[in-house]
């Protein structure tokens, strides 16, 4: 199936999904850390966009149930997640100005398959398939062990985009108090390669000739992941285009011309063979160079620099492709196939096939439809998630000290002027 | 800025006898964590406030001009030494700690000044934290080194033994030291840390960093509980006026009359800094509309950065000093943005980059006839009636514009005699330099091209200071 728009969900059935199967509850807890509403929840921007590019800002809820309540209401196409203010967003008219500052939020991550488009040979644009899904598989792995080791995080949800790419949300107490100096500096810390950039770049990243630890790391994973994906799979330097980029790489130009020949000559060398060629030459650097070029993840870094960047809401329905945005497990990462993500028509058409079988005179409670479905794994995932997010906040409450305000500072008042 | 150089242990040992601790200023440096507690003149209040802004003006211009690290220690040290001189603590100067109560108090009042907008807190904490960075660079070692005992920065020492497990290259003759990742972000963003679980392993030649993060995100933090706390204020009204007058001052780089007030350096060569005020006193309304605009929102659209930017030019600014001013103005960019967006941009303007041609700048006929979209062209042409008045009030009220001369303007306006309402409104601008009805910009001349308009202002200035010399 193609990622043509004739999925399209309509009005009828968007609405229809927003009442009978978004998880708003689920949603609600994972936001605010706790079942009683706090103002993680009740001071964060949500934001709805409508059909014909309406974009309503500045919205936020007391309850999970005032949101859907909204929801189903404007029945937007998509709805998204902002910062925690300092207070209520949809107060701000009435705030003086200046005081609506955000002052918490997910630290996120965003990888689109476009910023690969350089690199894969089986799909380009907005198609994805299950081939190129190993490079957004390849990067979750990194990203998810560099974060949880290096950084120390723990409460990280994983999100599929719903089209050609995948989510992070990170909702550790730190990580959602961090400034955006500090977002920057992570995103520094995972930079390699910039999306979009030519793939044979030389790469900045040795301190007196040696990789950093953490990118060591990443790199002794990352050359598993490169023969099967980029070698074999991809086949990336078959083509004449794909094996000049490869040379481009090479900083030994009697090197290249000897392998130009050679490749020249014989057109249909498998990409593996041709790797093996560079592996005769003392060219370490360049390789390792050329692995983390083709494999290291590939970040949209202005989602994540910002504290009060929007990002989709998880469940939420894809525009073109009806599917739904799905937590994934990362025991998952690897086998999972976007195409296999229920779209909201089918799981209507389960809905409906349900009561036909049901006995109509039982009483229908809708806020447990989804378990009857194919989302009902996927649900799981995002509650136990959640339930981990709420333990976190209990273990908190227990521990707290007696709070000790910061004495305020006397300013030049007392001066005697 | 400290003549102290290596300090031999003789004249150290001699000044023992002076125990650090009971100081009221034990160190040259200073983290400003408690406020002035004592008695100020409102002169002192002013004064010592003005000379920290020089300081700090000098460096947000050093960052604007793409100065080197070392380049702009050099001229804000000189600066420190002229307006804000601190002796190091080895010293038996007298004026020791009167120079540094002096520097404690105009910490403070410039706190005062710059906690009221998120925009002015952000340069304030950049400027102050440069200038901690470049005293802290050049503090006396040892002096250095007591204060930094004096403090506690929460830094872990690490054995070695785990140093080595989380950098198999650690080397022994480097001591390590761990803190939360989050206060080193500038070293955790160009990886010169190793990270686990959180802590930055930090090497003792980076602490410096822990400190001057430390510096700027207390700074921070103490600016927006002042900014919390200063409605207080508003009731002093000896204080307020000094304090706008202040904020103003850092938001054009410097005010004018400081400026002027220690001497203009190389007259004929245009500055930077300058634009702001010539702006407000000699440019014709289609270039102080776009000057408005590009100080508020930091930024023009290309039409108008066209516009103005061959404007500034043929106004006799050159090269360095255009992308001085731009990069200045366009704050919210970084670096990295501005060179790559802008900076050609400027550089085009001048006919250094594409096709090299030397650019001229627009006449009113080409900007009469670019009647496009309001935010650039002639403002007398675009703008609607009420816009065009409001502008035209903001703009020329200090220069004597009065609401009564708006309906002769607007009568040129309606009957589309643009040139005749602009030169008009310079005639009524320039009534106090003793232009007269009817003498546009000399003998008659009605304005053909902005910088003709500016020119004239700007003599008709110059000759008429000089007469005041001359009598
Ligand atoms: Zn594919």
């Amino acid at each position: 199936m193609s990622s043509s728009d004739s999925n399209k969900p309509s009005p009828e059935v968007m609405l229809a999904f927003y009442r009978r199967l978004y998880p708003f509850k689920s949603l609600f807890t994972w936001l605010n850390h706790d079942h009683v509403p706090s103002k993680l929840f009740t001071q964060r921007e949500i934001a709805f966009s409508l059909p014909g590019d309406v974009y309503i800002r500045y919205n936020s809820f007391n309850t999970a149930d005032e949101l859907k309540k909204q929801v189903c209401q404007l029945n937007p196409t998509r709805f998204e997640i902002g910062p925690i203010y300092s207070a209520r967003p949809r107060d701000r008219k009435t705030l003086r100005a200046g005081t609506l500052t955000p002052i918490l939020r997910e630290l996120v991550f965003d990888i689109d398959m476009t910023d690969y488009d350089p690199v894969r040979t089986c799909c380009s644009g907005a198609d994805i398939c299950k081939r190129c899904w190993v490079f957004i598989s390849a990067a979750v792995r990194v990203m998810d062990s560099a974060l949880r080791e290096e950084f120390g995080y723990e409460k990280l949800l994983w999100v599929y985009s719903g089209r050609r790419g995948i989510h992070l949300w990170i909702s550790d107490k730190e990580a959602m108090g961090l400034t955006d100096q500090q977002r920057k500096a992570v995103v520094g810390f995972l930079t390699v390669v910039q999306g979009g950039k030519e793939s044979s770049k030389k790469l900045n990243i040795r301190n007196g000739g040696k990789l950093p630890p953490s990118l060591a790391k990443a790199m002794e994973y990352l050359k598993t992941v490169f023969g099967a994906l980029i070698l074999s799979d991809q086949e990336c330097f078959q083509s004449k285009e794909g094996y000049e980029e490869l040379l481009k790489a090479i900083p030994d130009s009697r090197v290249v011309d000897a392998l130009r020949t050679k490749w020249e000559a014989s057109p249909s060398r498998p990409s593996e063979d041709k790797w093996a060629d560079l592996h005769r030459h003392n060219l370490m650097v360049a390789l390792e160079d050329i692995i983390f070029n083709y494999t290291y993840p590939r970040l949209d870094i202005e989602v994540s620099k910002h504290r009060n960047h929007l990002l989709k809401a998880p469940f939420c329905i894809h525009p073109s492709t009806g599917r739904v945005c799905v937590p994934l497990d990362l025991d998952m990462i690897e086998k999972f196939d976007p195409k296999e993500v229920p779209t909201v028509q089918q799981l209507l058409e389960e809905l409906d096939n349900l009561s036909k079988v049901q006995d109509p005179s039982a009483p229908r409670e809708h806020h447990s439809d989804w378990e009857k479905t194919s989302l009902k794994p996927y649900i799981d995932i995002l509650d136990r998630h959640a339930q981990s997010l709420v333990g976190e906040t209990r273990k908190d409450n227990r521990s707290k000290p007696v709070s000790t305000s910061p004495r305020p500072l006397s300013v030049i008042l007392d001066m005697g002027l | 800025m400290f003549k102290g150089g290596q300090s031999t242990s003789n004249d150290y040992g001699s000044f023992q006898v002076e125990n650090f601790g009971t100081l009221k200023y034990p160190f040259t440096l200073n983290f400003y964590d408690e406020p002035p507690t004592f008695d100020v003149t409102i002169e002192d209040f002013e004064t010592s406030a003005l000379d920290r802004l020089r300081i700090l003006a000098e460096i947000e211009s050093s960052a604007a001009r793409n100065r080197s690290w070392e380049e702009t220690k050099q001229v804000t040290s000189a600066q420190c030494s002229k307006y804000l001189p601190l002796s190091p603590t080895m010293t038996k100067s007298l004026e020791r700690d009167a120079q540094r109560r002096r520097d404690h108090l105009s910490h403070f009042v410039l706190r005062l000044a710059f906690c009221r907008s998120e925009d002015l807190r952000r340069r304030f904490v950049k400027a102050e934290t440069t200038l901690f960075k470049i005293r802290y660079d050049e503090d006396i070692a040892t002096e250095r080194e007591a204060f930094l005992n004096s403090r506690d920065f929460n830094w872990i020492p690490v054995d070695p033994n785990e140093a080595l497990s989380v950098d198999k290259d650690y080397r022994k003759s480097e001591k390590y030291y761990k803190v939360k990742w989050t206060r080193v972000p500038d070293l955790v963003e160009k990886r010169k840390v190793v990270l686990k679980g959180g802590w930055a392993y930090v090497p003792s030649r980076e602490l410096s960093s822990i400190v001057f993060q430390e510096f700027e995100v207390r700074l921070e933090k103490a600016l927006e509980t002042t900014a919390r706390l200063l409605p207080r204020l508003d009731e002093d009204t000896r204080i307020v006026p000094i304090l706008d007058n202040l904020s103003q001052g850092f938001l054009s780089g410097i005010s004018s009359d400081w400026a002027n007030n220690s001497g203009q350096t190389n007259s004929d060569e245009l500055k930077a800094e300058q634009i702001d005020d010539l702006a407000k006193k000699h440019f014709p309304l289609c270039m102080r509309t776009l000057h408005s605009t590009l100080q508020r929102d930091h930024h023009l659209k290309y039409a108008g950065r066209q516009q103005y930017g061959l404007f500034l030019k043929v106004l006799g600014l050159s090269i360095e000093e255009s992308v001085a001013f731009w990069r200045k103005s366009f704050s919210g960019f970084t670096d990295d943005q501005f060179n790559k967006k802008y900076k050609y941009n400027i550089r085009h303007h001048y006919g250094l980059e594409g096709k090299r041609v030397n650019y001229p700048a627009r006449s009113c006929m080409q900007l009469l006839m670019d009647s496009g979209a309001s935010d650039h062209g002639c403002p007398y042409r675009t703008y609607s009636p009420e816009n065009l008045q409001t502008a035209l009030l903001s703009a020329y009220s200090p220069l004597g514009l009065r609401q009564s001369d708006l309906g002769e303007v607007m009568a040129a306006v309606n009957t589309k005699h643009f040139h005749v309402a602009c030169t008009r409104v310079y005639e009524i601008t320039h009534a106090s330099n003793g232009v007269s009805k009817g003498q546009g910009l000399g003998n008659g001349e009605s304005v053909t091209h902005p910088n003709e308009y500016a020119a004239k202002s700007m003599e008709l200035l110059k000759s008429s200071e000089a007469m005041v010399v001359d009598s």
